[in-house]
């Protein structure tokens, strides 16, 4: 599913069907509320000098306390006469500058530290992290006001106090990223071509943690602004008669009462500043940070959408197949492209057979297998055509409730990497009884027998035992057998098996196949195989199916599709592969690559690739032949001269 | 040294862990890799296949210098060059570079083809900017390439183009050995063909010697001159691709290649369930391949078997008491 998903991705991004940085930031509602009146305060605030204002520390004693809306000031007067508009604007200018290089200096020597400590680890980064540390154990407010008590009272001191509590902030974040860029493959890339520490660290790793400092940035600047605040506040900060949001809240605390608009405007100033921050910070974060950006902020429904403009009614199901779809469909709506991944694909899958899907990847075949029980995330996903019948039954007409039924009882799952399906907190014992009781109502000891006997099914030495075991403690064959005891745990007529192999050793790889194929006669279970490696197809499946661009190009007895390949592709699919035991065979690649999903020809898929094509190929849809008894083929020159001679 | 050999492992060792904590009480440690003796001649492609786990990648890195052995000594062209690349990588780089599993990881994703390229070219050959310009058409092309990819970044390339990316940078230095790890294994079947014929053509055109790491035996059969066969951190059968893979003589070089599907092969052989590699940290004194093997007798329990000649086969060793006859 992943890499479907991924492939129709990539071509996106090269023709810009993704909405770029700032389209996606001004879709946010509350984030573009935040630039709007971030920009207004920092415009007003930069065009202090410019506005026709009275001087803000000007006093008139005779005009203290003016209220609001007095003709002269706007915004009143405090208890020196002097106008508060005028000292609001100067005020924020100076709130806003100290905030942005407090920033500033904590983000650089914050990223220098962390970077360092990422990069070099060991003992460089035990002391560094340990240092930090000892700054983050004291309360913030006290190391600042300490620093400010050495130093000496005043703006500029406040700026350095405030921006040294915030390193250690900066100095965490980075340091994880870093750690992680460093142990990437590009950095040990970098050092063979022969760049030092120094240029590692600057030139190939800083430009990916960038990201991270403008995200912590973003976050943490209304913080600062309200620290510095604090400071002045307590008288620590800007010195009389200097404007600044924290000093004119400290002068109408004492006059709250009598004259609450000289503390309540700075205050409210205050709060649109840091709230517009936060809110624009949030959006800024939403945008750039990648793991949000790759769709988890999306939440998909329980079951892929089903939006079939025509649903077939008079299918006769065929009587052999316990699976049988017809005509399936399935799309990826990415912003305003259409990426049809499944485009019309027909199988049946009997009692105790076993189907293979064979295709590079991006080919649909995962899709194929994930929209049978409706596991394709929706959105972007959804069904637009075909039926898959179960015992007669049209699962994309089923309710949610009979899907979540059938779902690990009649149909059951295998995925390729049993580390990542399986739940790491809990005991494989614990998690095969959830799978049981799920389906069936047993006492929990009940359960816990059957687990154990599914765990023998499987092969799995000592079962009782390794009930007690948590996945982890379990090597990646006997994970991958725990999770097909999970599949077969509630009577599985299909098993839905995708890459299950893939991910594991040779030796290990094929214990789990014999297993795999051993366990379907036993159980009469259809398997749906999907793999990219024809030699495991030819271990366990029975028939195979050749998929491209989202279509079978060609199906078949795996026999008849080995000796005797009709479709071209599949004949270049085989002949580039190394066989064991024939070093000298030429390995013959196929040029060219697959079909960008959203933009299919009118024609065949493979003609660009394929050496037999003809203006024929790419005219029309190429329908599918019949070649003989459970035979097909999509081409219009097949390479039937092969197969007559078999 | 003998003549023609290019590069000498000589009882490599690689321990992580180990040491002891600040209360004196010792770590435990993972001997990675053990006792690896092996050569490299000049121009071959020494093939080294192994399942997860059995320190192929870490010999590979000690042999490009991204990582030092704690024992044992690895000479390039009678040079202890792994031991200088402790302090200076850059000697070692010129002679010995490395292509990564992952073509996509291994290429920084906010630089472009061309910075990456020539990275190598400013700090290995120092050369100036018309060389550097004249030197990068010729690596795009030796990789079949088109040179305006050069102003492209790395996420707008399939998997298969970035992995001749990877080849070129590895290229660029004008090495004489180049390890490949894994190189396509993380590529889809059909773009392999094209990435094995690619490195297979710059081997003859450029002179190239090559280590070949891979778990699958097919590519490895097709790809290599020597194959060595590692299993938990040891060689236990080394010798040239055709002796190792038409008469193996270590029972785990056959229970590999018994394992091994391929088209038109209906059944494979498999072991029963209870096969795991041992406890690393608790290594058995005796053959590590002993709980799994067919063949064992109480002698393997106890002693550690060695490389050993097999008669009337030249250069084909196996560290087995009781190996498989000949065919």
């Amino acid at each position: 599913m992943a890499e479907a998903a991924a492939a129709p991705a990539k071509p996106a991004k090269t023709t810009s069907g993704r909405p770029d940085s700032l389209h996606l930031l001004l879709n946010n509602s509350l984030a573009t509320a935040g630039l709007v009146i971030f920009a207004l305060i920092v415009l007003a605030a930069l065009a202090a000098p410019l506005l026709p204002l009275p001087d803000p520390d000007a006093t008139a004693p005779a005009n203290r306390l003016l209220r609001p809306l007095a003709e002269g000031h706007l915004l009143g007067t405090d208890a020196l006469g002097r106008d508060i508009l005028s000292r609001l604007i100067w005020g924020t200018r100076v709130s806003l500058a100290v905030g942005i290089s407090a920033t500033l200096i904590a983000a650089f020597f914050g990223s220098l530290i962390g970077l360092v400590a990422g990069y070099a680890g060991g003992r460089v980064d035990t002391l560094l992290m340990r240092g930090i540390d000892m700054v983050m154990a004291f309360p913030y407010i006290l190391l600042a006001l300490a620093i400010v008590a050495v130093l000496g009272p005043g703006l500029l001191n406040a700026l350095y106090a405030i921006a040294v509590v915030n390193i250690p902030f900066f100095a965490r974040n980075i340091r994880g990223i870093a750690l992680g860029l460093s142990r990437r493959e590009f950095v040990d890339a970098a050092r063979l071509s022969g760049k030092s520490n120094t240029q590692i660290l600057f030139v190939e790793v800083l430009p990916n943690v960038l990201p991270v400092i403008i995200i912590t940035m973003s976050t943490t600047i209304g913080w600062m602004i309200l620290e510095t605040a604090g400071l002045s506040f307590l008288g620590l900060g800007a010195q009389p008669p200097q404007a600044d949001l924290g000093s004119m809240l400290g002068d109408g605390r004492k006059i709250l009462f009598t004259a609450p608009h000289v503390s309540i405007i700075p205050g409210t100033m205050i709060f649109a500043l840091v709230m517009s921050i936060n809110l624009l910070g949030d959006g800024v974060r939403d945008v750039l940070d990648p793991r949000l950006k790759s769709g988890a902020l999306t939440r998909p429904v329980a079951r892929t959408a089903v939006m079939r403009q025509i649903v077939p009614e008079d299918i006769r199901p065929d009587r052999n197949a316990v699976l049988d779809v017809r005509g399936l469909k399935t799309e990826f709506h990415f912003g305003g492209e259409v990426y049809k991944a499944v485009g019309g694909v027909d199988m049946a899958i009997g009692q105790g057979e076993c189907l293979g899907i064979v295709g590079e990847s991006g080919s649909g075949k995962s899709v194929s297998a994930m929209s049978i029980m409706g596991l394709v995330p929706t959105p972007p996903g959804r069904i637009t055509g075909g039926v898959a019948l179960l015992d007669g039954e049209d699962l994309f007409a089923a309710t949610d409730e009979r899907i979540r039924h059938l779902r690990g009882s009649a149909v059951s799952h295998v995925f390729q990497d049993p580390l990542s399906t399986l739940h790491p907190l809990f005991t494989v014992g614990d998690q095969l009884i959830e799978a049981i009781q799920a389906h069936q109502p047993l006492p929990k000891a009940q359960a816990r027998e059957k687990a154990a006997s599914l765990l023998k099914v499987v092969r799995i030495p000592n079962p009782a035992e390794r009930l007690k075991s948590y996945p982890h403690e379990l090597s990646g064959g006997m994970r991958q057998r725990v999770c097909i005891a999970m599949a077969l745990a509630n009577d599985a007529k299909i098993i839905i098996a995708d890459e299950p192999t893939t991910a594991l050793d040779v030796t290990v790889q094929a214990q789990v196949l014999s297993l795999l194929d051993a366990l379907r006669k036993e159980h009469n279970a259809g398997i749906l195989f999907i793999t990219h490696d024809f030699g495991v197809v030819s271990a366990i499946c029975d028939r195979v199916a050749v998929m491209y661009a989202g279509q079978f190009v060609e199906t078949g007895t795996t026999d008849d599709i080995l000796s005797s390949p009709a479709h071209p592709y599949t004949a270049k699919l085989i002949d580039c592969v190394p066989v064991l035991g024939q070093p000298e065979r030429r390995l013959d690649a196929i040029g060219g690559r697959p079909p960008v999903v959203n933009r299919l020809p009118i024609g065949c898929a493979f003609a660009e690739r394929c050496p037999r094509a003809q203006d024929d190929c790419r005219a029309a849809p190429i329908p599918v032949t019949e070649l003989g008894e459970g035979r097909t083929v999509r081409c219009v020159h097949p390479l039937t001269g092969e197969a007559a001679d078999a | 040294m003998h003549e023609g050999v290019l590069l000498q492992i000589e009882r490599a060792e690689r321990v992580f862990g180990g040491g002891r904590t600040l209360f004196g009480q010792p770590k435990p440690a993972v001997h990675a890799v053990q006792d690896v003796t092996i050569d490299v001649r000049k121009g071959e492609t020494l093939g080294v296949v192994g399942e997860s786990g059995c320190g192929k990648s870490t010999l590979a890195r000690m042999i490009v210098g991204l990582d030092a052995p704690t024992g044992g000594r690895i000479l390039f062209d009678g040079r202890d060059l792994v031991a200088e690349a402790g302090r200076d990588l850059r000697r070692l780089a010129r002679e010995v570079q490395y292509v990564f599993q992952d073509p996509v990881a291994s290429l920084n994703p906010r630089k472009t083809i061309r910075t990456i390229l020539e990275a190598p070219l400013i700090h290995l050959l120092h050369l100036g900017k018309g060389q550097r310009e004249a030197r990068l058409e010729e690596l795009m092309d030796a990789v079949n390439l088109a040179p305006e990819f050069l102003d492209r970044y790395p996420h707008e390339f399939s998997g298969g183009q970035a992995q001749r990316i990877g080849v070129a940078r590895a290229l660029a230095a004008n090495p004489k050995l180049i390890v490949l790890d894994e190189p396509v294994s993380a590529l889809d079947v059909s773009v392999q063909a094209q990435v094995l014929n690619i490195l297979d053509g710059l081997k003859d055109r450029f002179g190239l010697t090559y280590v070949f790491i891979s778990h699958d035996l097919s590519v490895v059969e097709s790809v290599s001159d020597r194959v060595a066969v590692m299993y938990f951190g040891r060689i236990v059968e080394v010798g040239p691709g055709r002796s190792v893979f038409r008469s193996p003589r270590h029972p785990y070089t056959h229970l590999l290649l018994n394992s091994a599907p391929a088209p038109g092969r209906k059944s494979l052989v498999s072991e029963d369930a209870d096969t795991e590699l041992p406890d690393p940290y608790n290594p058995p004194p005796g053959c590590a391949f002993y709980a799994r093997c067919p063949r064992r007798t109480d002698m393997c329990n106890s002693r550690m078997p060695s490389l050993e000649s097999v008669p009337g086969e030249e250069g084909h060793a196996a560290a087995c008491f009781h190996p498989h006859g000949g065919t």
